[in-house]
């Protein structure tokens, strides 16, 4: 079974196609990433178009299609839903939400370290989680949140295991990370230190083999934070008070 | 006849539209024809904000798409792969919401290989007219009138576009919600103040009628809406109860008095024999009726669409769809939300 793979939760547009047969391991046909200017509504599509045709697959020969769920930019993540759902909707297939520190925590498959994924969330948060893997098979140690970068790092503190860190947000505080971790600790190099739609299709293909997976109209972004009107409350967020 | 005579009797087009909060989509047969049209408003979500809230329209598109796609497309008995091609709204509008609309659309024509048209929201609330007025050609002048768009406009064919004028500050049916909320009626602003105009005399307060000097048919309404506020400021200052429905009925005759007293000085300067109305606001009675009298007393032919077309919906993204697509416009897997785009502006589309 082809599974297309979808992360846009950052700013890194990409896109894979996984090819499930042979197993247990399967083959990746395909995979595109870009990390250069946020133009995912410009970006995304023609990358699809372009591996699929180079891998002569057509949305009809889809068996799945696999998208980072969110956290990550809003807008970012609504591009990558409508597209997954699109496709689904239109190939009639089911929709795999991988969560997008999952997905980026699979890019360390087989780490004996723990791995701490970690978006910057701006407004002094990250999105972030801690993850390791055990017989070959990815664990949450924490799950994924919006939270102070301190919080996370108390917590990797107090797990007390090797970690290794990656993510824009890895990138963003790396200098606050190196100071405030106290355990051994690294970062991950740069071709494995972003979200990757191969790591949401592989990842995305054990979760389908478990059954894991929702009819696309189903699927809305996990955001994991409210809009600034909901936060702020109908009364202070006035949208006419320049009248 | 119009020099568009390839109008295909069986052209199936779908209309998808998310450009601000109101998730759409309709299957348009004919160019005219409409086999569907669901909307999913979001209006109970954002009426405690007191207007639309971008990131929540943007969430609540993301969360409906799929069902208002699949039930245009049933409602209309049809299946994607019946389609002739798949139109959506790219701008201008909320380019969060705009975006949803767009990646659907696209991805949506990508798997099925059906061609995609990206469309201008204005163009197609003008287009909105097409749909009840089987006799409507082009040219004619038509007044586009929303919560986000104030223009007046030459339509010298299909899908083409002259703007006569625009707002310089507010959209109309942006001063009709921030005084109804003024006066305590809350959004949305242009039903709830045409009801209780009703009620009022319209010529109790004397508010302006503004006129613009660089172009003597664009509209300024935001002179008029602080002419309200210091209304009110006033009456509080002096201790005078304000009557409610002779404030909404005085304003909502100001902004009549200017829309049509412009409209229809256009009209005769050009000598225009057909006028048409669109948006939100031309669903207003007192509207409609003034540019009915007008009309009727200088000879020109009235047109206007359905209540239910002059707010956002899928068909007339969907009509205006088709005229593109049998103009040979098409958008590609790039297509990108353009937040500002302009009638008239092509930037999404190129032509086969």
């Amino acid at each position: 079974m082809k599974i297309l793979g979808i992360d846009s939760s950052g700013l890194v547009a990409s896109a894979a196609v996984l090819e499930t047969e042979p197993g247990p391991e399967g083959r990746l046909l395909a995979q595109c990433s870009t990390d250069y200017k946020k133009t995912h509504s410009q970006t995304l599509l023609p990358m699809i178009d372009r591996i699929c045709r180079e891998t002569e697959t057509e949305a009809s020969g889809l068996g799945a299609v696999a998208v980072s769920s969110g956290p990550g930019s809003f807008t970012g993540l609504r591009i990558g839903s409508a597209t997954a759902k699109a496709i689904a909707l239109a190939a009639n297939i089911p929709l795999i939400e991988v969560p997008t520190l999952q997905g980026l925590a699979f890019n360390l498959w087989g780490s004996s370290r723990a791995v701490c994924p970690m978006m910057d969330a701006k407004r002094d948060q990250v999105y972030s989680g801690l993850y390791g893997f055990e017989g070959g098979k990815l664990v949450i140690y924490r799950d994924q949140e919006a939270l102070a970068l301190g919080e996370m790092l108390e917590f990797v503190n107090s797990f007390g295991k090797e970690v290794i860190f990656l993510g824009d947000g890895a990138s963003a505080y790396a200098g606050m990370i190196a100071s405030g971790t106290q355990v051994p600790f690294m970062f991950a190099p740069a071709h494995l230190n972003r979200q990757s739609a191969a790591s949401v299709a592989v990842l995305g293909a054990s979760m389908y083999a478990e059954g894991r997976y929702i009819n696309g109209e189903d699927h809305s972004p996990v955001y994991l934070r409210k809009s600034q009107a909901e936060r702020e409350g109908a009364k202070k967020f006035d949208l006419w008070n320049t009248v | 006849m119009s020099s568009l005579d390839t109008e295909k009797e069986d052209l199936l087009v779908l209309g998808i539209e998310t450009s601000c909060d109101e998730t759409a989509a309709s299957v348009v047969k004919g160019c005219r024809e409409i086999l569907s049209n669901v909307i999913y408003s979001q209006i109970d979500l954002h009426t405690v904000y007191g207007g639309v809230v971008p990131e929540i329209a943007s969430r609540g598109h993301i969360e409906k798409i799929d069902q208002v796609v699949k039930k245009a497309l049933s409602d209309a008995g049809k299946e994607l792969k019946d389609l002739d091609a798949i139109a959506v709204t790219y701008g201008p509008g909320l380019v969060g919401a705009l975006l949803v609309g767009v990646a659907h659309a696209k991805a949506l024509a990508w798997a099925t290989g059906v061609p995609l048209v990206g469309v201008n929201h204005i163009e197609g609330h003008i287009c909105a007219n097409f749909i009840d007025n089987p006799s409507l050609e082009p040219p004619f002048m038509c007044l586009v009138a929303s919560g986000g768009h104030s223009h007046l406009v030459n339509v010298l064919d299909y899908g083409s576009y002259e703007i006569i004028a625009r707002t310089r500050d507010d959209a109309a049916g942006e001063a009709f919600d921030k005084v109804a909320r003024a006066i305590g009626l809350g959004y949305p602003g242009g039903p709830k103040i045409d009801k209780e105009a009703r009620l009022g005399d319209p010529e109790s307060i004397a508010f302006p009628r503004a006129k613009v000097r660089e172009n003597e048919y664009d509209f300024s309404f935001s002179g008029l809406k602080s002419a309200v506020l210091n209304y009110l400021n006033s009456c509080g200052m002096k201790g005078e109860t304000v009557n409610r429905a002779n404030v909404a009925a005085s304003f909502q005759k100001a902004v009549v008095d200017t829309l049509v007293g412009h409209s229809m000085q256009a009209a005769h300067d050009r000598g225009v024999t057909k006028f048409a109305i669109a948006g939100g606001v031309a669903s207003n009675s007192l509207l409609r009726q003034t540019f009915e009298e007008q009309c009727r007393e200088r000879g020109i032919e009235f047109f206007r669409p359905g209540p239910v077309f002059c707010t956002d919906n899928g068909a007339m993204i969907g009509v205006a769809g088709s005229y593109e697509y049998l103009l040979g416009y098409r958008s590609g897997n790039d297509l990108n939300a353009v937040p500002g785009l302009s009638i008239g502006d092509r930037k999404g589309v190129f032509r086969i």
